[in-house]
């Protein structure tokens, strides 16, 4: 059985369709990526899955139960993890979890040792018995994890759960998340704008875009697919640069992305004398020049023509060079 | 089975966030004293009561009647309180139904708007008014029915709305006209007929008038007979819970 099934799942607010005719299947057991610009229907196709939104046609199964059908059923066998904060901040840490359990009906012999377990698990257990107001933002995150858990879900959903935390935080997320697969039968629905994370994390990634699935392979398989090695040039005339490139046919796609051009090739070595002589012969000035493997976010800029976070400023070119290799 | 687990942990948190808020239950404690020592007092000494009674006794009912208003009122806030800070979402998506979670803010709000009534009640001593036990054992349920009603009042509302600062608007547009034409300050009997309609419609005053039966026991001739209270106050309390449920199964 797969831990979900999408038939034809499809999303209409008024005539426009947020989310076209999308199948996917999902088997049992580690991470599967959802990733895809802002807008491009992640959302709405995980609160459809959650059943908080009801699909306008098609359905999906999820741990077996069909959404439109069983949503009571779907809800028991999983977890989400919002985007925003949703803990109750004058209730304590465990509090918060004592009420999940009672709205998910864990049964009151578990229901000790089931808060005890996911506390320890993301290490707030002398931290239980205080009031979330005084929780930072990372250990608030850590408690809507383990929030997410208490009741033993098949399937959890997590929604951009690092957004916004600080490196350290972030590791120690992924990590109990690790842990997590390691002891437990469960799968995690992931979405997330750091695209590391997903590379290293996920068996599966789904490229989602205006509503439709644009690819879905294992991480290595779709860097493989696009093939070659990605030139990323800064220069003071991006898009002559592009046209001039173009025109010489040297290059598989070349692509702007933010203040960048990048320019995927078969061979970087052999290609890049070429790149920097067009340059060149068309008096454009080169600020910068780096090359690398194809990362997931060529891929995804492959697939959807942006940048995951275009214009995402100082981050985004920060994560750039830390993964970018200088030129040799 | 599990639906009334979950409509008890949602009336337990509602409870248990009240409490805690210290500052407001101390507000709420001065405000009903406020109004029974220095306006009681002033203005009845300047008015003749054509009752029987001294005026600060006769108010006081009608402020037991204000405070389950005004508290149920504002803790209809929390719905909005929820769904800005995010908590909403996590009780939508538990397996539990729109209707029991209505129910049990609802019931929350009504133990909160109680708790407050009951410290109000014991407030009586100060103004001679006796509370015996027979007394407390008859007003409590009375409260309830008062409550559930002005409850669901402020939850609807805010079902329509988003934000904080209009839900307290329209809060002030609902309290006062409700507590001002309930009978709680004077009597309704003199006023002019036009008036007197609204009066009439107004379910707070029913509730003011049984209080005043129970608490004031045989002392106040009553405006309408008890029977006829309880079955308007009751009535209201059913459309109301009916408008609210169905208000909050709207949204999304």
């Amino acid at each position: 059985m797969n831990a979900i099934e999408t038939m034809d799942l499809t999303k209409k607010f008024g005539s426009l369709t947020v989310v076209d005719s999308v199948n996917i299947k999902v088997e049992q057991g580690g991470i599967f990526g959802l990733l895809g610009p802002n807008g491009a229907g992640k959302s709405t196709i995980i609160s459809m899955l959650c059943t908080i939104l009801k699909p306008t046609s098609g359905t999906a199964l999820v741990n077996g139960y069909d959404i439109v059908k069983f949503p009571s059923q779907v809800r028991k066998s999983i977890g989400i993890v919002f985007q925003d904060p949703s803990v109750d901040d004058r209730l304590t840490g465990k509090e918060n979890l004592e009420m999940h359990a009672d709205l998910y009906g864990v049964p009151a012999s578990e229901k000790r040792s089931q808060i005890d377990k996911v506390l320890e698990l993301v290490e707030l257990s002398d931290r239980g018995n205080d009031l979330v107001r005084n929780y930072s933002s990372g250990m608030r995150r850590r408690l809507e994890i383990a929030r997410s858990l208490v009741h033993t879900p098949k399937v959890l959903f997590l929604d951009e759960p690092t957004i916004g935390l600080d490196p350290q935080s972030r590791d120690h997320i992924w990590s109990y998340i690790r842990e997590l697969l390691k002891t437990e039968d469960i799968t995690i629905i992931l979405t997330t704008h750091y695209m590391e994370e997903a590379d290293k994390l996920c068996k599966q990634v789904a490229i989602v875009d205006r509503g439709q699935i644009v690819a879905l392979d294992t991480p290595e398989s779709l860097k493989e697919k696009l093939g070659g090695e990605t030139i990323t040039v800064k220069s003071q005339n991006n898009p002559l640069y592009v046209e001039k490139i173009k025109e010489a046919g040297i290059a598989k796609s070349v692509v702007i992305a933010g203040d960048e051009v990048k320019v995927t090739v078969d061979s970087a070595h052999t290609i890049l004398p070429s790149i920097v002589n067009i340059a060149a012969l068309n008096h454009i000035f080169i600020e910068s020049i780096s090359l690398q493997e194809p990362q997931l976010d060529d891929v995804f800029l492959h697939y959807t023509g942006r940048a995951l976070r275009e214009g995402g400023g100082k981050e985004l070119s920060g994560m750039g060079a830390i993964m970018r290799r200088q030129i040799r | 089975m599990s639906e009334l687990r979950g409509i008890y942990t949602l009336w337990q948190r509602e409870i248990k966030r009240y409490l805690r808020e210290r500052t407001r239950l101390a507000s709420s404690f001065f405000q009903p004293l406020l109004w029974l020592v220095i306006f009681g007092s002033g203005l009845g000494l300047s008015i003749r009561s054509s009752t029987g009674l001294n005026y600060q006794e006769y108010i006081f009912p009608g402020i037991i009647g204000q405070t389950l208003l005004f508290t149920s009122m504002f803790m209809g806030i929390s719905l909005i309180w929820d769904r800005q800070f995010g908590f909403l979402k996590e009780i939508l998506v538990a397996p539990i139904s729109r209707i029991s979670i209505f129910v049990g803010k609802m019931l929350g709000v009504s133990t909160d708007s109680m708790i407050q009534g009951m410290i109000v009640l014991m407030l009586g001593f100060l103004i001679g008014v006796k509370i015996t036990l027979p007394i407390v054992i008859k007003v409590i349920p009375l409260m309830l029915l008062v409550t559930l009603g002005t409850a669901c009042i402020g939850l609807t509302l805010a079902c329509f709305m988003d934000s904080l600062e209009s839900y307290g608007t329209i809060m002030t547009f609902v309290n006062m006209p409700m507590f001002f034409l309930s009978g709680a300050l004077f009597p309704v009997n003199n006023l002019p007929s036009w008036l007197q309609w609204v009066v009439y419609v107004n379910p707070l005053t029913y509730g003011v008038d049984a209080l005043r039966i129970v608490i004031l026991d045989g002392a106040y001739v009553s405006s309408f007979p008890l029977y006829m209270d309880l079955t308007i106050i009751i009535a209201f309390d059913v459309f109301m819970i009916l408008a609210g449920t169905y208000s909050f199964s709207l949204r999304k």
